[in-house]
């Protein structure tokens, strides 16, 4: 029984989360581009944002690369050059560490302000407050992760974590036995994870997949939109003169 | 297609660089730009506007969008006005903007909705009974009546179909005609100038029925009855673009910025331009802002304020130096030159007694015709005592003499004497009085004795009753301003900084006002006149106008401007902006709203006098005759009550009443032909002998009680309805606030004319009907809400007096879900009403009682003194001594054929107005073409239709002299038969001009110069009031046919009126009594209470508008200053109470810097449906401005029969003041919303409060 309930969880569950988080992401994008938006809440109320918001995205982003990295970098990567599991899972806990604690606090600031400023909480929606809400409790399970981790500093669970990930990718029937043995927080963590995936086409999380990153590899400071691609479909005159 | 995948396009992101890579061309997807695109798109727009008494009248586009009214933005093409001058748009303010908000609010009424009790009671009734029996079946029965009257505003709608609810309409209205008399069935509606046919789809309806039209101008207070007793006009004033033509601007309690925001700018103008500008207002208002200088006048003590600046202008103006253009202006258009009898009054000192007139002198100076309204003066040519042409008696029954021209009846020239100071018989000691030195909780007074004695050089004259001694009116105008002019004698001043009467040190003590600032204001003011002939204008506001002795106010600023020449110039003059007052087309208007056309008289009433007897405030009167009454009065008994004047006034045929006798009007034709008797003489006779009684002597009996009641294009119980409480206690029946006693709970004096009932009547009304868009106070207590148009979804006129332009509404949508507009809903009534009628009515004679009306040959009624028929003094003549008695058929089958064309009256009768009258044949045979003729077989066959509201719009525009060229031309030839003057000049040029319907559809139509109005629109001149007096010499529509500045009348004389005095506020008495009432265990602070219109909220009527109280605090508020609140211990935006023995009302405080001590400002209309907890002290909810109020009624204002002191439909009359009153302000502890079933509210009304379903 604890067999199938692990395969559901963490064999069949994260499809279903890869799936909506894909597919829901493809539709609202299709569907409601008014609805596409960060939702940012600074016209209304600039305090606890400078560093709430500062300290959190910064937190959350080299947390959210180095699960990247580090969860989908295959093992024989690290083997090839040389970094072996424990100081992998050494630089994981100390860098996960200060970026989870600056994380932290900024998300701290962030969820007082949304619940306790007057102004922010009348105009939070219900999936405003309960992601924020998910991500808090997120960033806590992660961070409770550290002292289970300090446990087995040889990396040998880590090693689970990237072998059940990248078989989840590779679609490895095998890949939730992976993780059947370890600690009930990394489960939680994992599950919880794979839950904001699944709501994450219906918040306003969307904006991460809208994150201005070509912006630092922009060429040219004034931009043109042309119209000529359009004009077979459009019969509008074109703003920039045909050449 | 997809807009991924349209974004998939990695590699032809970039088509093309400029300026060396700088920049690049791309060729992403931009149909997001299309959202924004799409949201300016529309599918039309439609020119109308808001139809809500702001007096804007701006003209807008509505945009339609998929056939949703989207918003609103300001039109921009009025006609240009001339070089030199500003244009006048754009106009429009964030209150109109906000508009398109209520067409789909929840709070629009959407279907016809009826009390659902009564609805029960007559669907019970209906199943088994015709139309009119069923409606009896209910009202007869005390249970079933109680059973709805008594939870009016208590909730408990249903909706109803047309079809139904226009049935139990026309039943409730058959019955009452039938039973009572159809001067029981009332409609309140106000200002037509906002929506003319909508407002004359109701009077229509009444008046073929023959019920009854309330006024409104005098009872929502902006009538300020002095106008009509200087000028004998309504209110004419010059439009915001003559401000610009100022020199000298005067804002006295106006705050145009707030109040009159799309005219702002003309002042604006006016300052660029290089006017001076002065605010005077107790706070600091938006206008103070615009100010050279703001000067903070304690409030309610404006004419004290004005009469020392009058006192500084005649010294340095007048006295010590004569300024030329001043003393030309006021001899040929004053009445100063005019002689005043002095005779010895009560206190054996001598006092100002009436105008000399000739009738006075043997041979009555060669006048045979009206002599005895013929006044005198002394001409310097001829070294005698002549009567100048243009006074009243001049006007009527001879032909040619009523002008302004400088000459008496026989032609020859004069040269009026002013003063007779040089060749006076004797300097008589005059009694002046004065009412400074009553004392007053919250007024400074002075101790100066109550009659002043003063010097006036009078001359003897032989009259054909003796010799009599004479003054002029300018002698004694300045000798009331207290003015030492070399003669000798106490209570007057050499200097300003004496303590006399009106002079600036005077004035200081009770205005607060430092003398310099009063000093410097006048001198200025007067100097920019005298060097501009006549270029200082004073804007004033409701903010005067509201307080009882409102009238002193007034006058002591007209007579600022008179004595200055600014009356009747460009740029001068009188700007008396409140309420939308002006209807330009007036004249051809009246035939269609009162149904002139059909029959005439109409029946009309002044409301407040009405509402005053109606809902019973009488019984609770708290002000003393003794109290107001002059000590200087002539002989007379003074005694009675407020209202048992207003009932001596009534019989006197000087003011209307309604209902009017006792006996159903449709009845009395038919008892005076049994006695073989004129309807006329019968009622004559059985008056006297007593067989038959005025309703007006037992406004509490029910046959006397108003029945069925109309409200439509109005909030009356949560806007303008004085006494709210009151309304609620006794017109309504209902839950109510009122914390006092009356009279007899009292035991104080009660009233000698009218019938006291121990047990006073609670819920006089059967039925109240409200049409409107919205949930309003008024409709919350109604018994039937009718769904109306809104100003997007139908067609209508509008103008105002704030510019000259005539523009329309347009239905921009139809009327959404089952609303329509007024003209279609009264159409419907009419037509179920003829269906219903014959039940019980057919063709019936209808007695109608009418006052003696200004504008008419009447209006000279009772020259020398004031006769009552019921005492015996004085025969009882209709139309001279009591009311005109007139009997009028009415058609009640054909009631709906009537009312859908227009009537035979308008060939064989003409048209006409303001006392002028013209043949109006052509226009109703253009009529006939243009609306088409009726074909159907009936009485009605071969007239022109009025089916539609566009159809009444062409009624309108056709007989108006203002819209129709060739009317204007006959109307002036008219004039010019009574001034013996061509005055044709003036419209001929715009003879063929016709202003028709779809002609301001396409663009605001400037209006054409009529003699209708006081002043021109011409290419020359801004419109400016009283400028074809000054420049036409058409005389002033008054006794001396000047502007008149003693009023002579004997109640003017009695109540200290002649000449304009300063008389504080009265004591209403309203706080003492509850003050200590409940305690709550916090402070109370007494403060005057002070209703000006606010800047939230549309106009006078509309607060629940989300923009705008999303942009203010969002339910009501009550300004008070920093000092009170410290006192009453309320910090801003606490909740607080503020009651007296009329009500409470709650409200949060708003502590503000902005408003002086002692007072506190509620913006009017702040009604109890939005954001309105409970009350402490009622135990209802919250309650209005107006729960704190109480009218009461001036019995100078009731004068009639006296030229311009006679009665007009919203002309002359007793008029709402409401800002004597003080309340007691409290913080409260306990704030309690009353969200609960009504039955389990603490037990504070009488009747055991059940669910109203």
């Amino acid at each position: 029984m604890r067999d199938v309930i692990n395969y559901i969880l963490f064999g069949w569950y994260p499809y279903v989360c890869l799936i909506v988080f894909l597919g829901g992401s493809l539709v609202r994008f299709d569907r409601e581009q008014y609805t596409w938006r960060s939702g940012s809440s600074q016209l209304l109320r600039r305090r606890q944002l400078m560093w709430g918001s500062n300290l959190f995205h910064v937190g959350i982003l080299v947390i959210f690369l180095g699960h990247f990295g580090g969860l989908l970098t295959p093992i024989w990567v690290f083997d090839l050059l040389g970094v072996p599991h424990g100081a992998k899972q050494v630089i994981a806990i100390v860098a996960g560490g200060i970026a989870g604690i600056a994380c932290f606090i900024g998300l701290s600031l962030l969820v007082h302000r949304r619940l306790f400023d007057e102004r922010i909480r009348t105009t939070s929606s219900f999936g405003d407050i309960a992601i924020l809400l998910m991500l808090y409790a997120q960033l806590i399970l992660g961070l409770a992760t550290i002292p289970v981790s300090m446990g087995h500093l040889d990396g040998h669970e880590m090693v689970k974590f990237m072998t059940w990930a990248q078989g989840i990718l590779t679609l490895n029937p095998g890949a939730a036995a992976q993780v059947a043995d370890v600690n009930i927080i990394f489960k939680l963590h994992l599950m919880l994870g794979m839950t904001i995936f699944l709501v994450f086409p219906f918040t306003r999380l969307v904006h991460v997949w809208s994150a201005p990153v070509w912006y630092l590899g922009r060429q040219g400071y004034q931009v043109v939109r042309s119209r000529r691609t359009n004009r077979a479909t459009s019969a509008r005159p074109s703003a920039v003169p045909a050449e | 297609m997809s807009h991924f995948l349209d974004r998939l396009t990695f590699f032809k992101r970039t088509v093309d660089t400029f300026s060396d890579g700088h920049g690049i061309v791309t060729s992403e997807d931009r149909r997001w730009e299309d959202g924004y695109r799409k949201r300016w798109q529309h599918d039309k727009i439609v020119r109308s506007t808001h139809g809500a008494n702001c007096t804007g009248s701006c003209s807008w586009k509505i945009y339609v969008k998929g056939g949703i009214v989207t918003w609103e933005t300001q039109q921009t093409d009025y006609p240009r006005t001339r070089p030199d001058l500003p244009n006048h748009e754009p106009r429009g303010c964030s209150r109109g903007a906000s508009y398109s908000w209520y067409l789909y609010s929840g709070n629009r009424v959407k279907y016809p909705l009826v009390r659902s009790r009564l609805m029960k009671l007559w669907r019970e009734a209906r199943a088994i009974r015709t139309p009119v029996a069923a409606w009896a079946s209910i009202v007869e029965d005390p249970n079933k009546r109680d059973a709805y009257t008594k939870k009016r505003g208590c909730g408990g709608f249903v909706r109803a179909t047309w079809d139904e609810v226009t049935e139990i309409i026309a039943a409730a209205n058959a019955y009452t005609t039938k039973t009572y008399g159809p001067d029981r069935v009332i409609g309140f509606s106000p200002i037509p100038a906002m929506s003319m046919v909508s407002y004359a789809a109701g009077a229509r309806y009444l008046s073929l029925l023959g019920g009854v039209c309330m006024s409104f101008y005098d009872w929502y207070c902006d009538l300020p009855p002095s106008s009509p007793q200087t000028w004998g006009e309504q209110t004419d004033v010059p439009e915001s673009a003559d401000w610009y033509n100022s020199g000298f601007l005067i804002l006295w309690g106006s705050n145009v910025p707030q109040t009159r925001t799309p005219d702002a700018h003309f002042y604006t103008e006016a300052r660029y331009r290089g006017a001076k500008s002065v605010v005077i207002c107790p706070d600091y208002s938006e206008a103070s802002k615009f100010a050279d200088l703001w000067i903070s006048v304690k409030q309610g003590t404006d004419a004290a304020l004005a009469m020392a600046m009058g006192h500084v202008i005649l010294r340095e103006f007048h006295i010590d130096r004569q300024a030329t253009y001043f003393a030309d202006y006021v001899r040929q258009y004053t009445d100063m030159p005019m002689l005043v009898r002095l005779v010895k009054g009560a206190n054996g000192k001598l006092v100002p007694d009436r105008l000399v007139r000739a009738c006075d002198f043997t041979g009555q100076l060669g006048e045979s015709n009206n002599a005895e309204w013929k006044t005198v003066a002394y001409d310097e040519r001829s070294d005698a005592v002549v009567a100048p042409n243009g006074s009243a008696g001049f006007r009527w029954g001879e032909k040619g003499k009523w002008n302004l021209e400088e000459k008496e009846s026989s032609g020859r020239e004069t040269r009026l004497r002013l003063t007779l100071a040089d060749v006076e018989d004797e300097m008589a000691d005059v009694g002046f009085p004065y009412f400074g030195n009553i004392e007053h909780d919250h007024f400074t007074g002075t101790d100066h004795q109550s009659v002043l004695v003063r010097k006036v050089p009078a001359k003897k004259v032989k009259l054909a009753d003796g010799e009599a001694l004479v003054a002029t009116v300018y002698d004694l105008f300045v000798a009331n301003y207290g003015l030492d002019r070399g003669f000798g004698g106490d209570n007057v001043a050499k200097s300003y900084d004496q303590d006399e009467p009106y002079t600036p040190a005077w004035a200081e003590k009770i205005t607060g006002v430092p003398r310099d600032q009063i000093i410097t204001v006048a001198r200025e003011f007067a100097l920019n006149a005298e060097k501009t002939n006549g270029r200082s204008m004073v804007i004033i506001g409701a903010a005067m106008n509201h307080w009882f002795h409102c009238d002193m106010n007034y006058r002591g600023v007209i007579n600022m401007l008179v004595m200055c020449g600014c009356v009747g110039q460009s740029g001068g003059g009188w700007s008396h902006y409140v309420g939308q007052e002006k209807l330009r087309p007036q004249s051809g208007w009246t035939p269609l709203a009162f149904g002139l056309d059909w029959n005439r008289p109409p029946r009309q009433q002044n409301s407040t006098s009405f509402f005053y007897a109606h809902t019973d405030q009488w019984r609770y009167e708290t002000l003393d005759i003794k109290e107001i009454l002059s000590p200087t009065a002539p002989v007379g008994p003074w005694d009675g009550a407020i209202i048992d004047y207003n009932v001596r006034a009534e019989r006197m045929g000087w003011l209307p009443s309604a209902p009017q006798l006792e006996t159903n009007p449709l009845t009395i034709a038919a008892k005076a032909a049994a006695k073989g008797q004129e309807p006329k003489d019968y009622v004559v006779a059985s008056l006297k002998s007593g067989n038959m009684k005025l309703s007006c002597d037992d406004p509490d009996k029910p046959v006397n009680w108003p029945r069925n009641m109309f409200v439509w294009r109005s909030n009356l119980l949560g806007s303008s309805g004085k006494g709210h409480e009151y309304f609620l206690k006794h017109l309504l029946g209902t839950s109510h606030g009122v914390l006092g006693k009356d009279l007899g709970e009292d035991g104080r004096q009660k009233p000698l004319e009218v019938a006291w009932h121990d047990e006073a009547p609670e819920g006089k009304l059967d039925l109240l009907v409200t049409l409107d868009f919205r949930m309003s106070t008024t409709c919350v207590y109604s018994d039937i809400v009718l769904p109306t148009a809104t100003w997007y979804e139908k067609n209508d006129l509008n103008t105002s007096d704030m510019h000259p332009f005539i523009h329309p509404l347009t239905a921009a949508v139809d009327p959404l879900w089952e609303s329509r507009s007024d003209w279609e809903i009264y159409k419907a009534i009419a037509k179920k009403f003829s269906e219903i009628a014959p039940e019980v009515l057919g063709v019936e004679k209808d007695v109608v009682l009418t006052p003696i009306m200004h504008d008419t040959a009447g209006e000279i009624a009772q020259a020398l003194d004031v006769k009552d028929w019921k005492k015996g003094e004085v025969e009882a003549i209709p139309g001279k001594t009591m009311p005109q008695v007139t009997v009028v058929e009415r058609d009640y089958p054909n009631l709906y054929k009537r009312f859908t064309s227009l009537g035979p009256l308008m060939q064989k009768l003409g048209n006409g107005g303001k006392g002028m009258s013209w043949n109006t044949e052509h226009e109703v045979e253009f009529l006939k073409h243009l609306n088409g003729v009726v074909t159907e077989d009936g009485p009605t066959k071969g007239l022109a239709r009025i089916d539609t509201d566009i159809d009444a719009t062409e009624v309108i525009l056709s007989l108006a002299p203002e819209t129709n060229g060739e009317v204007a031309v006959k109307a002036w030839q008219s004039l010019g038969g009574f001034t013996g003057r061509e005055h044709a000049h003036l419209a001929v040029p715009k003879e063929d001009e016709k202003i028709r319907f779809r002609d301001v559809v396409a663009q605001p139509r400037k209006i054409i110069s009529s003699p209708i109005w006081s002043g021109l629109e011409s290419d020359k001149v801004c419109y400016n009031a009283s400028y074809t007096n000054v420049h036409e010499l058409i005389p002033w529509r008054t006794l001396t046919g000047r502007q008149q500045l003693y009023q002579d009348h004997l109640w003017m004389r009695a109540f200290g009126e002649a000449l304009c005095v300063y008389r504080p506020p009265i004591d209403t008495k309203a706080v003492k009594p509850v003050i200590d009432r409940k305690p709550n265990g916090n402070k109370t602070v007494v403060l005057n209470f002070i209703t000006p219109h606010q800047k939230w909220g549309i106009h006078s009527t509309y607060t629940d508008n989300l923009l705008m109280l999303t942009l203010s605090r969002g339910g009501p508020i009550v300004w008070i200053s920093e000092v009170d609140a410290r006192k009453g211990g309320i910090v801003d935006n606490d909740w607080i109470e503020a009651f007296n023995s009329n009500g409470a009302l709650v409200a949060r405080a708003v502590v503000s810097q902005r408003v002086k001590e002692g007072m506190c400002m509620m913006y009017h209309a702040q009604e109890k449906i939005v954001n309105v907890p409970g009350s402490e002290q009622t135990g209802q909810r919250g309650g209005i401005h107006n729960s704190v109020t109480r009218a009461v009624l001036k019995p100078t204002h009731m004068i009639g029969g006296y030229v311009q002191q006679a009665y007009g439909f919203n002309y002359y009359g007793t008029i709402g003041t409401n800002r004597d009153e003080f309340v007691a302000i409290r913080k409260m502890a306990n704030v309690d919303w009353l969200d609960r079933p009504i039955s389990d509210q603490p037990a504070q009304t009488k009747p055991s409060m059940e669910a109203a379903e």
